[in-house]
């Protein structure tokens, strides 16, 4: 995983206080937002919308605290989307239906998962890990698929959002958008300090160059192990805020694919500034959003018939995208606005 | 024949379907029979797993290339099959065109984008072949929509045989099982008693070496590419008459292709081989003895919903477990 | 005084039939510097490996400060004091120069189960480490990062990470590979001021420096050590001169 490293050695370097003010214009643009949608007619829409780039944001943040900072390709994050959700939804079935109850129950039941999946995965190195992720997210999802009281193969609805502390507030979308918002805002605080700390420092430095870590003390293997569990629980947070504003859960939140995405989210970002996968998240989904409309009026040289299956398959567009980036846009959006910085 | 449509999108996307058939009465002799029909499935679905998972071993051991487009080289060689056999109403022609198709196209994917991918992480890889993924997926939607495709069983191959007492079985799942095993043993041959396979042996344990050998290393890899893309392509050739032919088909399958040959050891041609049969039989026969099995533990209907909960898990911690003691598979090539 | 703090026995490490150290037996003694000469692939490299932990050995014992660390995971032998630079030098290029050897002190000083707190901000960690940097003279460069050090800094910065440990046992490999005459003077002056404080173990073929600083020299010709003895009397061993001095002559 050295050549991974490599790339990403140079901004640990720079100075970063120049690039501090994307994380504010970030969070300022969410925090602003609310406002926007009250204004621009669509509320629901434009709200759900924030909110779910939101929660995917986290999520892939989470992924880049292993991936940029410790050169962990991990492949199955979306199995703890997937904890998260089901968290909630099998907790939320039996009764229990508080936030303070179901999210600590399913962040536990995330660290243990990434505890003995991680013990497991971080024994390989490079490739194996990234199958070995790659087939736990896979057990998982067709653990998923077999819970047949929770909906099996097509997973089941929520009656109602979580409650807070006995209180209904979450129903309203403009509290859920706050609460999401606060949970993005914690978890960006949090993992900005750990990278920063001597743990995180460990992590990195295990990241460029873990023969030279061990070389000095450390057991390398104790640090990845733990930023996996880290990480692996604010998965598991995004994925208790998934099912809420989905009011479903599905085995298809944990699809492997979904775990590319992640990963492609992060990758677009640019790896290894935690703001980035944020961006990343906030790219993937808007174009997501926004391509099938993007693409018809983009084709209207075309006849009708192919114009329609172009815009009925606008996904085709993702895969060339995703290699046009691997192979000529290193370092993502944020290593593009670096670029641009520097003349 | 057997109802696609009726049973899950992973048990379609693997062939698993459970077999009908017409069952003694005894209860001990269903059992027993039941068991043989499993093994025999298992047996069927582990050399499919082979043939994927040869090509994927091969390109990664050789190339030290991770490539997960591959199960959709298996999407496209049942897509080949379909269409040719629509076209040429007939089940041999399709598959003497679609080989040729199969190959051409992953070595036309080879040139486009994965070439340049050859001294990229394995971050990058795994991303722009995720992207070809994406696109495939969607590309044969575009193409031949998202409504699965079925292909008739060739007429000489149709209907069942009597191999044990009150046993049938399909004679194509016969014939399908009969050619995995020629083609493993052809691809024995070819890597241990030729000179390309004494080339792809030596690049799996020492790439650089080969090519200092004076070897054309870009050649090399080509062909293994290839070859491994045709492998996969036969293989979606093969199963297309028995499962339906749609798209996604190849990503549960890649998954386990990974499970194998991680299990057998990366670049490791006879790993691969042992480790598709352990997963063909421990998936196949876990599926339908788990429940019976955790019968003597649990009461039946605990033990039915653990058991069908439990079984499409089994391989994967088969998996965790061959890897907590052996952290490089059965059989390391790599040192 | 003469007290054993090294005590290889009967070490041996093969790659199938190739047996890279052969039955090495050595003993390094407190506070010597125990230099190990040897030709190019005669097994010096593979010996500091065995030894620091890196490589296992498939028989033989190494007691260090009266322990049997033979079968020790190379975090523990560190903790235990004994420490080692790279013949290819390994640092972290995306880390400052202090960051690379802070990094060494912050793993013998407390828990890095730290999440909070900037550990850049550390002086703790920083001015031990700027300690460490002056000793080797990279002190100016402390904040440059460790990748666009010129290469006989990042052989120094080796050096100054190795201390950082505050090892008991240096194991240093060809700590003047590849340097320039300025700094390769540089690295012998910090040796010779290390000298007496540390117990080092110097493989170099540089032999000027090998002559001046050693208290004693090993040679290591094809695995086995040929004659352990004081520089002089190495100097005129007939069966080193032939083994290994000789081919340096007639080179
Ligand atoms: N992984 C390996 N597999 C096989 N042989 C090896 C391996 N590593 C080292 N060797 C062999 O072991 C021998 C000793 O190597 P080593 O690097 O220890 O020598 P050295 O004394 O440090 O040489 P130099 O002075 O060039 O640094 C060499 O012949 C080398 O080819
Ligand atoms: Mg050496």
């Amino acid at each position: 995983m050295t050549e991974l490293a490599e790339k990403q050695s140079a901004p640990a370097a720079l100075p970063f206080l120049r690039f501090e003010l994307a994380p504010i214009l970030i969070f300022a643009a969410f925090a602003a937002a609310p406002a926007f949608a009250s204004a621009s007619g669509a509320e629901g829409y434009v709200l759900s919308l924030l909110t779910r780039v939101m929660i995917f944001g986290l999520a892939a943040m989470s992924l880049d605290l292993i991936l940029g900072y410790g050169a962990l390709v991990s492949f199955g994050h979306a199995a703890f989307f997937g904890i998260g959700a089901y968290g909630v939804g099998i907790l939320a079935s039996h009764g229990i239906e508080d936030a303070l109850i179901q999210v600590p129950v399913a962040l536990a039941a995330s660290a243990l998962f990434a505890l003995v999946t991680g013990a497991i995965s971080l024994r390989t190195k490079g490739v194996y890990f990234i199958m070995i992720t790659l087939a736990f997210g896979q057990m998982l999802f067709f653990l998923a698929t077999s819970l047949a009281p929770y909906g099996g193969d097509d997973g089941m609805t929520l009656a109602t959002r979580s409650l807070l502390g006995g209180s209904g507030i979450l129903e309203n979308d403009f509290a859920f958008y706050w609460a999401t918002l606060i949970c993005l805002l914690a978890a960006y605080a949090l993992s900005r300090a750990i990278v920063a700390s001597r743990f995180g420092r460990v992590l990195r430095g295990t990241r460029e160059n873990a023969t030279r870590m061990e070389a000095i003390g450390f057991q390398p293997f104790r640090y990845q192990l733990a930023a996996y569990v880290i990480s692996g629980m604010m998965a598991g947070l995004a994925g208790c805020l998934l099912a809420n504003q989905a009011e479903f859960i599905s085995p298809a939140f944990m699809t492997w694919q979904r775990s590319g995405e992640l990963i492609f989210m992060v990758v677009l970002g640019g790896l290894g500034s935690l703001h980035g996968a944020i961006i990343g998240a906030a790219a993937f989904l808007l174009l997501e959003e926004f391509l099938p409309e993007i693409l018809h009026a983009g084709s209207f040289f075309l006849n009708d018939d192919i114009r329609w299956r172009l815009t009925e398959n606008w996904q085709m567009v993702f895969g060339p995208l995703l290699i046009l980036i691997v192979l000529f846009v290193r370092g993502g959006i944020m290593g593009l606005l670096r670029r641009g910085h520097h003349g | 024949m057997i109802l696609a449509n009726a049973i899950g999108p992973f048990r379609r996307a693997t062939g698993l379907t459970p077999h009908r058939c017409a069952l003694a009465a005894s209860k001990a002799l269903m059992t027993a029979t039941l068991f043989l029909i499993q093994a025999l499935n298992g047996l069927q679905f582990g050399l499919i797993l082979f043939l994927i998972a040869a090509g994927l071993t091969l390109v990664f051991g050789v190339m030290d290339f991770i490539n997960l487009a591959h199960g959709v080289q298996y999407m496209v060689g049942a897509y080949l099959v379909a269409a040719f056999s629509a076209w040429t109403g007939s089940f041999g022609w399709a598959l003497l065109l679609a080989l040729p198709t199969a190959l051409a196209f992953g070595l036309l994917l080879e040139a486009l984008i994965f070439r340049h991918l050859y001294d990229r992480d394995h971050l990058d890889q795994v991303l722009a072949t995720f992207g070809v993924i994406l696109f495939l997926n969607q590309g044969v939607k575009f193409v031949w929509g998202a409504a699965p495709l079925s292909v008739p069983v060739p007429e000489i191959l149709s209907g069942s045989v009597q191999i044990a007492d009150g046993l049938l079985y399909p004679v194509y799942r016969l014939a399908i099982i009969a050619a995995g095993l020629f083609v493993a043993g052809l691809l024995y041959v070819l890597v241990s008693h030729t000179r390309i396979g004494m080339l792809v042996r030596a690049g799996a344990t020492n790439a650089e070496m080969v090519s200092a050998l004076g070897v054309n290393i870009r050649r090399l890899f080509m062909i293994v590419f290839g070859f491994g893309a045709m492998l996969a392509g036969f293989a979606g050739a093969m199963v297309a008459p028995i499962l339906s032919v749609q798209p996604g088909m190849g990503d549960n399958i890649l998954i386990l292709a990974f499970v194998v040959i991680v299990i057998g050891g990366i670049g490791s041609i006879r790993g691969a081989f042992l480790a598709a049969l352990l997963i063909g039989l421990v998936d196949t026969v876990g599926r339908s003895f788990a429940p019976n099995l955790l019968r003597v533990f649990l009461d039946p209907s605990a033990a039915s919903q653990t058991g069908r909960a439990l079984a499409p898990m089994l391989i994967y911690i088969f998996m965790a477990a061959v890897l907590f003691f052996r952290p490089s598979g059965l059989f390391p090539v790599k040192r | 005084m003469a007290e054993t703090l090294l005590d290889i026995r009967h070490l041996r490490k093969n790659y199938g039939a190739l047996a890279v150290t052969d039955d090495v037996s050595l003993a390094v003694e407190r506070g010597e510097l125990h230099a190990i000469i040897g030709p190019n692939g005669a097994g010096k490299t593979t010996l500091i490996h065995q030894v620091s932990g890196m490589l296992g050995s498939n028989s033989g014992q190494i007691l260090f400060n009266g322990e049997d660390i033979t079968h020790w995971p190379m975090h523990e032998r560190v903790r235990q004091g004994l420490a080692r630079s790279f013949q290819i030098t390994s640092i972290l290029p995306g880390f400052s120069a202090l960051e690379n050897v802070a990094l060494a002190v912050q793993a013998r000083s407390g828990s890095s189960f730290r999440f909070f707190g900037n550990a850049a901000h550390e002086r703790d960690l920083n001015e031990p480490a700027m300690e460490c940097l002056n000793i080797v003279g990279l002190g100016p460069r402390a904040q440059v990062p460790a990748g666009l050090l010129s290469h006989g800094e990042k052989r120094q910065l080796e050096l100054a990470i190795a201390l950082a440990t505050k090892p008991k046992l240096l194991l240093l490999d060809e700590p003047l590979a590849g340097t320039g005459h300025d700094d390769s003077q540089r690295v012998v002056e910090t040796l010779r001021r290390l000298k007496g404080q540390t117990t080092i173990v110097l493989i170099e073929h540089d032999m000027d420096a090998v002559f001046t600083l050693a208290d004693r020299v090993s040679v290591l010709v094809y695995g086995r050590v040929i004659a352990t003895d004081t520089p002089e009397r190495i100097r005129s061993n007939a069966e080193v001169r032939a083994a290994y001095l000789g081919e340096e002559e007639v080179v």
